[in-house]
């Protein structure tokens, strides 16, 4: 009992683990609500693409802070929101697919970022830090501003909460009902966008996706209405984090990845024993 | 309350005045033009690609007219919360994580002012709209769940919580077995009791010309708008479905319509 009770309190001893925690938690939580949202809508390569097309801004706001890492998170939050808009706006007049569009613009935007931060000599370490984000690296006052932005989202997500219900689920009822749906629409892109730099010292730019869509996805299969489906999402991706950390501290493994597998991890467990439980099901009707 | 329009009583629930929609240059609807009495039954009836779903959109608001004029008591429909579009089936993602009574609750939030939530007066509704589509019993069950009659009825019921008085159904009896089917039809008649507005797309000939009082033959344009036994004659029928009308026995009314027609593409939105 006291071995394992030392196993789960000794990396807590260092302040980089518990912001860590504390910072793995809240954006879990954050990403889940908002990614509930993504999954439904069925945006999960808007959120992938959203989240690499947001390089070239951090990437400029490192050369222009001469390599310091704070003022990353603004630099971040405003080309994550103008993109987002952006591509809220091309998407409805453009020629092409939504999806072909997404991929035309962000894919450069991605490329604009290496191309940048190639220009600077310790290259690969700092792209690697914006790729795959280093939760252990976390300050005091990244955690102030992941705290106060996950809670402006996850308000305004509660605030709009039969808005986007009713937008999500039928969009010509949202507007035979004289919803703003233009305004709401861009709204949840916002929320989005904000997530996503949130997210970025945590996780990075690479494995983000797996940030909005995994615990949503994995909620989705174990609940049937959508407030269940945030909070359960919500405590998976919590849970998620947390594991994910600790692995992390003890294999020695990047952090992003350990928790972003953990997450799969949970995913695979809730599918395989929904299949299951489906089938059996299935063979008992078959019975009777 | 998103803002809404005022009803002028003394007009018409539904005024529809050379309507003209299109899209890419080709015209979904041409010169249509008609007017609709509160609480009347009206079947919509013509072949695929005759418009009807774009007429429907255009009169709920949600899509924009080429030219012409709609109005609702008296005004644009784009201000009116009194309109219910009820989806065609297979339009809807079924696997939604909301239960019936989520999906009638949300006929309420129209209703609710922005930031708030719904009051035991909604709920109460929301159990009076269930209870009206006889599915008390089923509030609770998640969406996947349901029979496609109890789909159908379900949003009949999200339509009597947002007060619809003009309900637009898009196909609601295709894909229906009978008992359901007669179950819907007598919903219809319960709906007319209550004055609401009941418009409805229907392939089946048959059935309009027996359970509504007025039938609206559209192929784009406007072919007959009046009872039955004055629509479905056989030349306004050859005139909407072209030849694509196999007549087999105009004397006792027997007729066998193909309206698979046209190019197979479907209308926008």
């Amino acid at each position: 009992m006291n071995i394992l009770l030392d196993w789960l309190v000794e990396p807590l001893s260092y302040a980089f683990m518990q912001r860590g925690l504390i910072a793995a938690v809240l954006v879990g939580i954050v990403c889940a609500v908002v990614g509930t949202y993504v999954v439904l809508r069925g945006m999960a390569f808007f959120g992938d693409a959203l989240a690499h097309a947001i390089l070239p801004g951090v990437a400029l706001g490192y050369l222009v802070n001469e390599g310091a890492r704070e003022p990353l998170f603004w630099w971040a939050l405003g080309t994550s929101i103008v993109s987002a808009l952006g591509i809220g706006a091309i998407s409805k007049k453009a020629q092409i697919k939504e999806d072909t569009a997404i991929g035309i613009i962000f894919a450069g935007m991605f490329a604009l970022g290496i191309a940048l931060i190639s220009t600077v000599r310790s290259y690969a370490v700092d792209l690697s830090h914006f790729l795959f984000g280093d939760v252990l690296a976390v300050s005091a006052q990244n955690l102030w501003i992941t705290a106060i932005f996950s809670g402006l989202v996850i308000f305004t997500i509660f605030a709009f909460y039969k808005e986007f219900l009713t937008l999500s689920f039928d969009p010509v009822l949202a507007t035979t009902l004289r919803m703003p749906v233009g305004l709401l629409n861009n709204l949840l892109l916002v929320l989005i966008a904000v997530t996503i730099a949130v997210s970025l010292q945590t996780v990075g730019v690479a494995l983000m996706v797996a940030m909005l869509v995994t615990p949503a996805a994995t909620a989705y299969l174990l609940t049937r209405r959508l407030p269940y489906m945030m909070a359960l999402a919500a405590a998976l991706a919590s849970l998620a984090g947390v594991i994910g950390l600790y692995l992390s501290y003890y294999l020695s493994i990047a952090s992003g990845a350990a928790i972003v597998l953990t997450s799969t991890a949970i995913f695979v467990l809730a599918w395989a024993g929904r299949t299951l439980i489906q089938t059996y099901q299935q063979r008992s009707l078959a019975a009777t | 309350m998103y803002p809404h329009a005022n009803h002028k009583e003394d007009q018409p629930i539904l005024d529809i005045q050379k309507l003209s929609v299109r899209y890419d240059g080709r015209y979904a609807l041409d010169g249509i033009t008609f007017h609709l009495h509160p609480g009347e039954l009206v079947a919509v009836v013509g072949p695929n690609g005759a418009g009807k779903s774009t007429l429907f959109k255009v009169i709920a608001g949600v899509l924009p007219l080429t030219s012409g004029q709609v109005s609702v008591f008296g005004s644009g429909p784009q201000a009116h919360i009194c309109i219910a579009y009820i989806p065609q089936r297979n339009q809807v993602d079924w696997h939604f994580p909301v239960t019936v009574a989520d999906v009638v609750m949300m006929g309420r939030s129209a209703k609710l002012r922005p930031f708030s939530w719904p009051s035991k007066r909604d709920w109460e509704l929301v159990r009076e709209a269930l209870a009206t589509v006889e599915m008390s019993d089923l509030a609770g069950r998640q969406i996947s769940q349901l029979s496609g009659g109890q789909q159908q009825r379900m949003f009949i019921a999200r339509a009597l919580a947002q007060e619809a008085e003009l309900m637009l159904m898009d196909e609601p009896l295709s894909g229906l077995d009978n008992p359901a089917q007669e179950s819907l039809l007598s919903l219809l008649g319960k709906l007319q009791q209550k004055k609401v507005t009941v418009i409805v797309a229907t392939h089946d000939l048959e059935q309009a010309a027996r359970y509504f009082d007025r039938i609206l033959l559209l192929n784009r344009r406007l072919v007959g708008f009046g009872p039955a036994s004055q629509v479905l004659q056989p030349e306004k029928l050859l005139l909407a479905y072209g030849g694509r009308i196999q007549r087999l026995n105009t004397e006792s009314g027997l007729l066998a319509l193909d309206d698979n027609c046209c190019d197979g593409r479907d209308e926008p939105l």
